[in-house]
């Protein structure tokens, strides 16, 4: 059974974390993300999990962490300024393998920007914005629908390679309404424990240790420095911590086409528009507009680890056109992958989307 | 077929309410898509507000309005931001007493706050005069889906109030104007 509701993204965004099993959200309301701080608030203490409000976004993600060595599924939303306070303490989840989710409903930057209107600027921020060499899994709905399902996704993502794992929505779509339908139940793929005999940090062949939760037993010591497989830091040894962070960004890198989510559609067109988040809306319009043209799309679900093989299922693509809200940040992406075809950025600023006119006339001038 | 819906008013008068009760009608009680967005930033309280609904029989693609069939506008302001340029062939409501001016397109004087105000009391229900008024004018949601929607939507012992007002709204919008 699936209930039906006219619902706004960001509170699709909490049903799917409701329905994810979350029960733990820190925070700091901060626009446009704030619808979510204030549901999570409302719904937390009913379904027996805990909502903090922190003094700030580094106190948030922080607290967050700390609710995931419990064994919690944990949470927060932010945005702009507020993302920005959190990458120190997320490189400390990449080292500490904490699974967390981390929704950030993007604005315009840099700084305080505009705070009420759309962006998709935090797209590298993501990926590279806590110090060290690191990888992250990121995820982009463009529906309310997608907002309540990759939420969810998300959570098993996170668990499943122990790793922060981010929701990189924005205003557009989180404050957009429309039709969504709610599962009774979704499948939750619960954290793997460590097996009997192993070490603490001892990976296993996936290249992922188990989660030793605390409180069951685990002899586990958690640290941000360079640790060996009993968690202890050794932050002096070159291999010990050239095998630790190698591993830490192969487990997902190397996995990077089993994660990928995406649509291709019309992969025989030479023009080719790659996008994530809401220009993906404006992007199947312009085909729906014109059917009788090949005009190929691929909708990118999951941004990071990047699925650059999707490239090459557009076998006869001659241009990629990346239009995105921000300059161009996946277009750079997308060109180190390709050679001898063209790659378009149509970065826009300002707060609102593409429209679909400036997408095909796009189109007939490349062609 | 889509259809594209702009409300514009001062923000308190409950104009991104309607859109979200409209949506609400179409997508759940009609059983058709619709999209609900709006303009959010400091404009929400006491400058022009504004929130728009496409609704289809498909699945919406591109989710804000590109050229509106039905405006309703609700203040001169935002008559003069979102409604001055709405081309000849949409359709606008205007409430009668807050608009001054009036559009180049078919329009309908519908007295919404008025009658919130003298026959129903409460000024607060003009939102949903409008509505009322907006259904049986243009027919785009169904009579039965906006009184579901508004019920779903209004404060636990207001709903007498809020379909008294929707109900005099339909009839407001089954008049003859012009």
């Amino acid at each position: 059974m699936t209930k039906l509701e006219f619902m706004q993204g960001n509170v699709a965004c909490c049903e799917g974390a409701l329905a994810a099993g979350c029960n733990f959200f820190g925070g700091y309301p901060i626009t446009p993300s704030t619808e979510i701080a204030e549901r999570m608030a409302l719904k937390m203490p009913k379904t027996g999990g805990v909502f903090i409000q922190m003094e700030d976004e580094i106190a948030s993600i922080g607290a967050v962490i700390g609710a995931s060595w419990t064994g919690a599924r944990a949470m927060t939303a932010t945005s702009g300024p507020g993302f920005s306070l959190m990458m120190e303490n997320l490189g400390y989840a990449v080292m500490t393998e904490t699974p967390c989710v981390v929704v950030n409903i993007q604005r315009g930057g840099p700084s305080t920007g505009q705070p009420t209107m759309s962006a998709q600027g935090d797209m590298l921020q993501c990926r590279f914005g806590s110090h060290g060499d690191i990888s992250t899994i990121a995820l982009v709905p463009s529906t309310v629908q997608e907002m309540f399902d990759l939420t969810v996704k998300a959570f098993n993502l996170a668990d499943r390679f122990r790793v922060p794992t981010f929701l990189m929505s924005d205003e557009t779509i989180g404050h957009m309404r429309e039709k969504i339908s709610i599962p009774d139940s979704v499948e939750i793929i619960p954290r793997k424990e460590p097996k009997p005999g192993m070490l603490t940090y001892e990976a296993e062949e996936d290249m992922i240790p188990g989660f030793p939760t605390f409180g069951k037993g685990y002899r586990a010591h958690v640290t941000g420095l360079t640790h060996n497989e009993r968690g202890y830091p050794d932050a002096t040894n070159p291999e010990l911590h050239e095998a630790l962070v190698r591993r830490l960004v192969d487990k997902i890198e190397s996995r990077r086409h089993e994660i990928a989510d995406y649509d291709a559609v019309n992969p025989d067109a030479e023009t080719v528009f790659i996008t994530y988040g809401p220009s993906t809306r404006t992007v199947r319009q312009v085909l729906h507009d014109h059917p009788d043209e090949i005009i190929g799309h691929l909708n990118l679900r999951i941004v990071w680890p990047f699925p650059e093989d999707t490239l090459k299922l557009f076998t006869n693509a001659k241009t990629f056109i990346v239009p995105e809200l921000n300059l161009g940040q996946m277009a750079r992406e997308i060109q180190r992958h390709v050679t001898g075809q063209q790659v378009i950025s149509m970065g826009r600023l300002g707060g609102t989307i593409h429209s679909p006119d400036e997408l095909y006339a796009k189109v007939q001038e490349v062609a | 077929m889509r259809h594209e819906v702009l409300f514009s008013g001062f923000g308190g008068q409950g104009i991104i309410l309607s859109a979200v009760i409209l949506g609400r009608a179409a997508a759940l009680y009609d059983n058709k898509h619709a999209v609900q967005t709006q303009v959010y930033g400091p404009e929400a309280r006491g400058g022009a507000s504004m929130s728009a609904v496409v609704i289809d029989d498909e699945p919406i693609l591109y989710p804000k309005v590109k050229s509106p069939d039905i405006y309703v506008i609700m203040s001169q302001q935002g008559f003069e931001k979102y409604g001055a340029a709405a081309p000849p062939s949409a359709m606008m409501l205007l409430d009668s007493e807050l608009v001054l001016e009036r559009p180049a397109c078919r329009y309908r004087e519908i007295a919404a706050t008025n009658e919130a105000k003298d026959a129903l009391g409460r000024v607060i229900v003009a939102n949903i005069v409008m509505l009322g008024a907006v259904v049986t004018a243009t027919g785009i949601v169904s009579r039965e889906a906006i009184e579901q929607a508004v019920l779903d939507s209004v404060p636990k012992g207001t709903e007498d109030l809020n379909m008294a007002a929707l109900r005099r709204g339909f009839e407001l919008g089954e008049e003859e104007s012009n």
